[in-house]
């Protein structure tokens, strides 16, 4: 539905986005995670035809950006960070304002109003100035807003941010309740928001895809490397590593500290998908070193996105 | 092709409902009173001249503060970005801002139509010229209006669209006015790029193709630069 290809986005000599090149199918809820910088919102603009790309294609539906503007911008909703409206106007004049815009004919204005009043929760605020909304509220006016021409694409930037626990869980299931129809593509840069809502989950860095997949794909390509910790009294670092290196499956160990009374952190490494509690274990008690902690690392899609993230720092 | 009326009379809504618009108007309506009435019994003449003599100076700053708010609020709070993810192209966004800011401009001039109507029951007033000075006040307002569109499409900061605004507007009203201060070789073009100038041929009664041609072409080419002013953000 939507392709791109090779986006580059040039803020002078800086690059925004490097050659980003995307496939989004028909009603996929795809989230977009980065650190802050990483060129998100950048993406996003350049999808909604906000921003012109230094080099590369967007298409929608065979649609050429930069040939077919309008058309696109017909197909997109789009809810832009921190919601910038007009901030005199009443919150019914702003949406039926909108309305005309995008085109929604007169005798389907007020239905579709009532309707978007409903879904977003904006029924007792239609007759207050947009200035006078707190940001949830506000947020709320914004997805009305992209929401009006019942658009096959929406672009949520941020959309939870700065909104507390409950206006984020409502938001969520807005987008979940949306997103069974629709093509949903929304930036976040809450890893937990992602889990719960995005079918597949892009990370960028730096401008560039560094992961691309469901959480559970993410989860298994990183779980090649396994992170185990182990605290051990009356060791020595050299024997530990010598003895942790001889397990099949082990790649290195990281001494991460050492005391002089012999209490030893280490960090043992695999690179195999096997589980190597059991053989550690094993060696350890054929030693008379003692054991008080031992932990494999499970993998959580923050310490993935951590370890994409810095990785390239 | 007609989506520039919503942004038009979105335009139109927020100029009328806030008190923007009653406040310009009343300043307008006061400033140029004042100064026509002060001097129209002394001169003891039914005719409009002195009205149509003074507006280029203060639409010169009128209407830059009219159409200052424009483009700069929008790109300071950022509602811009949202009006250009919506289905409409730069000329529908220029075009009904710019008449949103020439509406107003009649709006302004509209009340001012009881000077005219007074006057001709108390002596003989000659319409041509009145006729005549209401349309050269349009071309002009629309002249400066354009001007003042591509000053607010420049900057964040309202203030700023306004000074850029109105200076402009002090220049072309003023420039005919300093020809001593120009080569004789290029005396006539500095005369033909004076608004006043042609405001002034106009105001006379004579509708003339060249001033036409002047106040279309300022409008356009301040509209056309606003243009390339907004695609320069991209």
């Amino acid at each position: 539905m939507i392709h791109v290809e090779n986006l580059t986005k040039y803020y002078d000599s800086f690059c925004a986005v490097d050659q980003i090149n995307l496939e989004i199918n028909q009603g996929e809820i795809l989230g977009l995670l980065g650190p802050n910088g990483a060129g998100k919102t950048t993406t996003l603009k350049m999808l909604t035809g906000y921003f012109k790309p230094s080099t590369g294609t967007i298409r929608v539906n065979d649609y050429d950006i930069e040939t077919h503007p309008l058309r696109i911008k017909q197909m997109i909703g789009y809810l832009p960070e921190s919601s910038p409206f007009y901030k005199d106007m009443l919150v019914y004049d702003y949406l039926e304002y909108v309305s005309k815009i995008k085109g929604i004919k007169s005798s389907d204005r007020h239905p579709r109003l009532r309707y978007l009043a409903e879904l977003c929760g904006l029924n007792h605020i239609m007759h207050k100035a947009i200035g006078e909304l707190s940001k949830g509220l506000n947020q709320r006016v914004g997805l009305a807003h992209a929401m009006m021409n019942d658009p096959q694409i929406l672009i949520l930037d941020e959309p939870t941010q700065g909104l507390d626990p409950n206006q984020i869980v409502e938001i969520r299931h807005i987008i979940k309740k949306i997103g069974q129809e629709k093509t949903i593509i929304f930036s976040t840069h809450i890893l937990s928001e992602a889990e719960a809502t995005c079918d597949r989950i892009v990370i960028i860095n730096r401008g560039k895809i560094v992961a691309d997949g469901n959480t559970a794909d993410l989860k298994q390509s990183a779980d090649r490397k396994t992170i185990i910790r182990l605290c051990l009294l009356n060791a020595d670092a050299d024997s530990v590593k010598s003895a942790l290196t001889a397990i099949d499956g082990v790649e290195t160990v990281e001494t991460v500290s050492q005391t002089d009374d012999g209490v030893i952190k280490v960090k043992a490494y695999s690179n195999s998908s096997e589980d190597l509690r059991e053989k550690i274990y094993k060696t350890i008690k054929a030693t008379d070193w003692v054991l008080v902690e031992f932990l494999q690392e499970a993998k959580t899609l923050e310490t993935i996105f951590r370890d994409l993230t810095q990785q390239i720092n | 092709m007609w989506q520039f009326t919503h942004i038009l009379k979105k335009e139109l809504k927020d100029y009328f409902i806030s008190p923007i618009a009653y406040i310009v108007i009343s300043i307008f309506l006061i400033i140029t009173g004042w100064f026509f009435f002060s001097t129209f019994f002394l001169y003891d003449q039914a005719n409009m001249r002195g009205f149509f003599s003074l507006l280029p100076i203060i639409f010169s700053f009128v209407i830059p503060a009219i159409t200052m708010r424009l483009f700069a609020e929008e790109l300071n709070i950022g509602s811009y970005e949202i009006l250009l993810t919506m289905p409409v192209t730069f000329s529908d966004i220029i075009l009904g801002k710019f008449a949103a800011g020439l509406i107003m401009t009649g709006a302004m001039l509209l009340p001012t139509l009881a000077y005219p109507i007074s006057i001709a029951f108390i002596g003989d007033l000659d319409w041509g010229p009145v006729i005549g000075g209401y349309l050269g006040a349009l071309l002009l307002g629309g002249a400066f209006s354009a001007i003042g569109v591509f000053a607010s499409s420049l900057t964040h900061n309202q203030i700023i669209a306004f000074i850029l605004g109105a200076a402009i507007c002090f220049m072309l009203t003023l420039i005919d006015k300093m020809l001593f201060f120009f080569p004789e070789s290029i005396l006539n073009i500095v005369e033909y790029l004076g608004a006043d100038f042609h405001f002034r041929n106009i105001a006379r009664g004579i509708i003339d193709s060249r001033d036409l041609v002047y106040f279309i072409s300022v409008m356009f080419i301040s509209l056309y630069s606003t243009y390339l002013a907004l695609l320069k953000k991209e």
